[in-house]
């Protein structure tokens, strides 16, 4: 097939994933949005009102980006998981399989609607808490980089899951037991400078933490993170899980016998 | 004619150490309607898994009019369209975007596709279902939904693995009647079937395939010619009671108006109504008492087993 041929697939794959994620908004797009509210009005109003200001920010302001970057995280990687695993679990995944496409635009569609919701998701929930505190940008193409990046690097894990995953229940193990830990350590709530010294080095090891705090430097100018850090740890590990993937479709994981 | 599907030396070994294809050789010519038969477990499915990207061979080549297979699977697969035997359509989608998802995949625009999709499903039976979301057609219409998707790309070979199974009478003739249809616009077309008179009917060639080895492949005609015996069913116009029985063949009564005879190959049937006749006995109707395809698969995949 050639570039336009391909182009075409990789299209009617994305559009199909994005209509997939928009027609069950109830379940893809709102819970996300209503959850980070909870926490907007419980731990920015109040809770944040008792909480003295981090590194010179109210508490509301310092925790906004890494809420939004929690949202990107889980929903560009349990899009990805869900919909490939689901397409693996009715076999329509073979629909792919039987026509003319290179390995990576099974990756790239997928990958892509994942990202997109990601991307939508956070861009809601920053839209909610501008109801709590207005939005400031230091830097826009940081958060743009951190943005794309991690809902990039999360997408692609989430497609590593679904391949490797034999039952529904494995879809879940990584948000409930790696994710949702790493992310409430990873320096959404607090500053790792109040941590001791100990559990600050344990920190460094969470890549979630580079995350975060890359996010919120692009909106305060404040990061616990050398910027250049975190961006290398996202494109480091998207590097990783794309070769990962790759490997794994050609060695015919999850797919072929 | 060029040759459509070329199979050299294919094997498949699972990683259980279960060997599903050992050395298999088939050639499929271009335009040719071709059975590929076998009893459960013989290998039929891995064969077609292989050549639609669901099984990786072990060893071995294919090669696609002429476009090697391994080397090259994404050109391969350009010319190919499969109806695969189990449903695997997204279930939430409608009938009409199924198809259209499928052109994509395939390069196809929506604009162009829309349109093709349209006329597969009316051609199909389909045209009012097309709105309709896969889940709520009826089997019979999933199947000939797996049916229009394939055709979607205008497939040089089309691939069915058991098309018609568990489909009632009357839709799988309306199946016979498109396939042959696309048969002589010049699509090749392979066909895996449990029904062995759908095979005798439909198809030029066969392959029998059993413990991962094809038994017996060229023209239908040819292979059942070489029956060594064909069984008879003979309804007689009268009872044969009291009467003598012709004493050249292997004849049994199965009830006073019906006879069963064994014919074996080199006589013809007018030797028989000869000896019949002479004993006074007159036939109007017969038939074979099973399909001749069916008495040579029993032949050949018997003789293949301990």
């Amino acid at each position: 097939m050639n570039a336009h041929g391909l182009w075409i697939a990789l299209a009617t794959l994305l559009h199909r994933e994005v209509g997939r994620f928009l027609r069950i908004w109830m379940q893809t797009l709102l819970p996300p949005v209503i959850t980070m509210s909870i926490y907007f009005v419980v731990f920015g109003s109040l809770l944040g009102s008792r909480i003295q200001r981090i590194d010179g920010f109210s508490y509301i302001e310092f925790i906004v980006p890494g809420l939004v970057m929690m949202s990107v995280i889980t929903n560009s990687f349990s899009n990805v998981a869900s919909s490939f695993f689901n397409a693996r679990f009715q076999r329509s995944v073979e629909e792919l399989q039987v026509a003319p496409l290179p390995d990576w635009i099974m990756v790239a569609g997928y990958v892509g609607g994942g990202m997109l919701r990601g991307i939508l998701v956070g861009f809601l929930v920053l839209l909610v808490s501008l109801a709590f505190h207005p939005v400031r940008f230091h830097n826009l193409p940081i958060v743009l980089a951190f943005l794309v990046l991690t809902s990039l690097v999360f997408a692609l894990a989430g497609f590593s899951n679904a391949l490797i995953a034999r039952r529904f229940d494995d879809i879940s193990i990584v948000p409930t037991f790696i994710l949702t830990p790493l992310t409430y350590f990873g320096g959404v709530f607090y500053s790792i400078s109040l941590l001791p010294p100990f559990w600050r080095g344990l920190s460094r090891l969470n890549p979630i933490l580079y995350m975060v705090n890359g996010f919120r430097f692009g909106f305060l100018g404040a990061s616990d993170i050398p910027t250049w850090i975190g961006l290398a740890t996202l494109i480091g590990l998207a590097a990783g899980l794309v070769a990962l993937n790759l490997g794994m479709l050609a060695r015919g994981v999850g797919l072929r016998t | 004619m060029s040759t459509a599907l070329e199979i050299r030396n294919l094997s498949k070994t699972y990683s259980g150490g279960v060997e599903a294809l050992r050395g298999v050789d088939l050639d499929v010519e271009e335009g040719d309607f071709h059975a590929l038969l076998g009893p459960n477990g013989a290998g039929k499915s891995t064969l077609i898994g292989i050549l639609t990207n669901l099984v990786r061979p072990t060893a071995g080549e294919i090669r696609v009019f002429g476009v090697d297979a391994r080397a090259h699977p994404e050109r391969a697969r350009t010319l190919m369209g499969v109806v695969p035997q189990e449903f695997n359509f997204n279930v939430f989608e409608k009938a009409l975007e199924i198809l259209v998802f499928q052109a994509g995949l395939y390069g196809i625009p929506r604009t162009r596709a829309l349109p093709r999709a349209q006329e597969l499903l009316e051609r199909l039976g389909l045209g009012d279902q097309m709105h309709q979301i896969a889940r709520h057609l009826s089997g019979g219409m999933k199947r000939r939904l797996m049916v229009a998707r394939a055709l979607v790309n205008s497939p040089r070979l089309l691939i069915l693995d058991e098309p018609t199974a568990g489909v009632d009478i009357e839709l799988r003739r309306g199946l016979w009647e498109i396939l042959t249809e696309l048969n002589q616009k010049g699509t090749t077309i392979i066909l895996t079937t449990h029904y062995l008179e759908e095979a005798e009917q439909l198809c030029r060639n066969l392959a029998i395939i059993d413990h991962g080895r094809i038994l017996e492949q060229g023209p239908i005609q040819d292979l059942v010619r070489r029956l060594e015996v064909q069984t008879f069913v003979l309804d007689l116009a009268a009872p044969a009671t009291g009467k003598e029985l012709p004493a050249a063949f292997q004849v049994r009564r199965i009830d006073p108006e019906r006879l069963e005879i064994d014919v074996p190959g080199g006589l013809t049937l007018n030797q028989v109504f000869a000896a019949l006749e002479a004993c006074g006995l007159e036939v109007i109707s017969l038939r074979n008492k099973s399909n001749r395809l069916e008495e040579l698969f029993v032949h050949l995949v018997g003789r293949g087993r301990p």
